[in-house]
């Protein structure tokens, strides 16, 4: 029993003493709990705020334009555009512009008397949580508005609320709708880096690479050599994933196909630098895996895939709008739900080709025909 | 001017940290020979070849190969010179010819040309019965005709082989050596480095290292005939006893036990070194045969290598 604790305890000791020499490791230790409570506790915030509005005002009143005031002073929505009519409060909805339009027809004064309801918010409805956000516009500034505008009227508020709601792209509320697109882009930042996080480091691990390097080989021939099949296992998957949602999920696909693949294969690309860059950087394969999964967290998490992006603080979205993910998210959600064209997402597009470039160029100087 | 030798090192130095790995080496290797490097482990063999393959840079000296400076050349070299890793290292998940077939392809052979080579390389080297088996699947000497192979695909000027039958049987080994030499007549240089001493007597000539320093070399005949020791065989009934006893004598620079006998080699400018010991040991009452016999490679390895005081160090 006592040489049984005592082998126990030289066990315990040996592993504190492997943990305390392996540096990644501590640092999981440590840094993993610290970005998750950060990133839970102050980053997201399911309370949607600053969602980007337009207002198309076509009564053009004192009272119209205090609505609209209103509807910015509860907090939910930032008013960042003005545009003449429902026609094109849609299109901005589409290309991804806003995600909320308030109509405001030019009968206004009139439905204001008689208690009909006064406007209309268009809700991108894509996020169910964006979607009650917007719903509960409706009921909570309005009744002292109204009573402000007109004294009285409170009483004869409409019983659906001063505003109708019109949702788009998602009316039912769904959330596969919503999640599978995104789940398109999480699956693809997992496999893909996972793939060739460990493509060299298996190769120094198993000793190849000293052969390797010997060979005329150049490191931006090996890299690139490296990726391309990943980019063939990257359609297949998104194209597999794509097909359950439709089959399984009802998932609509209301954009174009060549749109889809383009996105993605753009996307596609630029993760798999990322794993790469980690090859170059990792000695051991479980060390790959190490900081693949410490690079996925923080992207799940502010990608706006689990939360919606527009309640994140601003230092959070700027962090986020590093990462790949966040801007295929914008994307695939564009191109599926929305029948969004992918040349008016290219302030998407042009940050996944930047990233592409910049951490190709890093993983291909950090790869040296060397060993020491 | 005269082709430039196959390597030319010159105070070439590599540090890991706190250990000097290889210490200020300077030599020579003539062309179209097999050039060993002999040495225990840890003596600096596999950082010396890594410095002239252009894998590790150089902590101080400098280094030509094939008349081009390392590693600065080095990118300029891979088409000429070929490289057999101590540890196997192609792809154990792909066959023979998948193998053979990457490296072709990464040494730009044509496609035509990619089908003869693999072909011949296979039948050379006996592998075409086996060529769609994996790598990994492959015995200890098989896997050594494959590297083999692969390190010969691209004709070579200059091969470096780093220990390359520390894991085979002695029948591949001798096939192996046999296929060296059919490189080297084929006007191949060869860089092999070993601990086999059978091995080292083969090569044309031998660096002696130790601990990073370089401290013989010479052909392997001219190294046993100037071998600065006198070498007695003893043979004895109580070589353990025997062994205590003679190490006491001043001249006896070095015993080994082999079996029954002892193998002893002794300073020398020692008048009669064979009757020297068999009186010593009658005096203690062992009876002992002695003769003085040629000195072989293993004694040589051990003057050059055993530290000051018994036995001098480099020659």
């Amino acid at each position: 029993m006592k040489r049984s604790l005592v082998r126990i305890a030289a066990v315990a000791a040996k592993e504190f003493r492997h943990l305390s020499r392996d540096r990644l490791s501590g640092a999981m230790i440590l840094g993993i709990p610290l970005v998750m409570t950060l990133l839970f506790g102050y980053a997201i915030n399911t309370d949607v705020r600053d969602l980007p509005a337009a207002v198309a005002d076509q009564a053009g009143t004192t009272a119209s334009r205090a609505l609209a005031a209103a509807v910015e002073a509860s907090g939910v929505v930032r008013i960042v555009d003005r545009v003449p009519d429902a026609a094109a409060l849609e299109r901005r909805l589409a290309d991804g512009g806003i995600v909320v339009g308030l109509y405001i027809p030019a009968d206004f004064e009139h439905r204001l008397a008689d208690g009909r309801p006064v406007g209309q918010l268009l809700v991108d409805g894509s996020d169910p949580v964006v979607q009650n956000a917007a719903r509960a516009l409706t009921q909570a500034p309005l009744p002292a508005l109204l009573d402000r505008v007109r004294p009285g009227a409170a009483g004869a508020e409409p019983a659906g609320g001063a505003l109708a709601v019109r949702a788009y792209y998602n009316p039912e509320r769904r959330s596969p709708v919503f999640i599978v697109p995104g789940l398109c882009g999480v699956i693809l930042t997992l496999t893909m880096v996972l793939f060739t996080a460990v493509a060299i480091v298996r190769e120094r691990e198993r000793g190849n690479l000293e052969l390797l390097i010997t060979t005329p080989v150049g490191s931006l021939e090996l890299m690139v050599g490296k990726i391309l099949p990943y980019v063939v296992v990257g359609y297949l998957q998104a194209s597999l994933i794509l097909a359950i949602g439709v089959v399984l999920f009802d998932l609509p696909v209301r954009g174009s196909l060549v749109d889809f693949y383009g996105g993605a294969g753009v996307f596609v690309l630029s993760i798999l630098t990322l794993g790469l860059l980690i090859s170059t950087l990792a000695a051991t394969q479980f060390q790959a895996f190490q900081m693949t999964f410490m690079s996925f967290l923080p992207q799940l998490l502010l990608s706006g895939f689990m939360f919606p992006f527009d309640g994140m603080p601003r230092g959070a979205q700027l962090l986020a709008e590093l990462f790949p993910l966040t801007h295929f998210l914008r994307i695939v959600r564009g191109v599926v739900l929305r029948d969004a064209d992918l040349m008016l997402m290219a302030d998407d597009v042009w940050p996944l080709l930047a990233f592409f470039v910049v951490v190709m160029a890093l993983a291909t100087a950090r790869f040296r025909k060397r060993l020491d | 001017m005269s082709e430039a030798p196959a390597i030319q090192a010159d105070g070439l130095t590599r540090r890991f940290g706190e250990v000097l790995a290889v210490d200020d080496l300077t030599l020579t290797v003539p062309r179209r020979c097999i050039y060993g490097f002999l040495g225990p482990n840890g003596s600096g063999k596999s950082t010396t070849i890594r410095m002239l393959c252009g894998l590790l840079m150089p902590s101080a000296g400098s280094a030509r190969v094939l008349g081009l400076p390392v590693p600065d050349e080095a990118e300029g070299l891979r088409r000429r010179v070929g490289y057999m890793t101590q540890r196997f290292s192609l792809y154990e998940d792909l066959s023979i010819r998948e193998n053979l077939a990457f490296l072709a392809r990464i040494f730009g052979l044509g496609r035509r040309e990619i089908d003869q080579r693999l072909r011949r390389q296979m039948d050379r080297f006996e592998l075409s019965s086996m060529a769609r088996r994996t790598a990994g699947s492959l015995s200890g000497g098989q896997k050594q005709r494959l590297a083999l192979a692969a390190a010969t695909l691209h004709e070579p000027e200059l091969l470096f082989l780093d220990e390359p039958t520390s894991a085979v049987d002695p029948e591949s080994r001798r096939r192996f050596w046999e296929h060296l030499f059919e490189l080297v007549d084929e006007g191949a240089t060869v860089l092999v480095s070993t601990h086999f001493m059978d091995e080292a007597e083969r090569c044309h000539r031998l660096a002696i290292l130790d601990q990073g320093r370089l401290v013989a070399d010479g052909r392997p005949d001219d190294l046993m005939r100037d071998v600065p020791a006198a070498v007695v065989e003893v043979e004895c009934a109580e070589p353990q006893r025997a062994r205590r006893l003679l190490l006491e004598d001043r001249a006896v620079l070095h015993i080994a036990q082999l079996g029954m006998r002892l193998h002893a080699l002794l300073q020398p400018e020692v008048d009669g070194p064979e009757q020297r010991l068999a009186g010593r040991l009658r005096d203690a009452g062992i009876d002992a045969g002695t003769r003085l016999i040629r000195a072989s490679l293993e004694d040589v390895f051990v003057m050059a290598t055993t530290p000051d005081g018994r036995g001098g160090a480099a020659p």
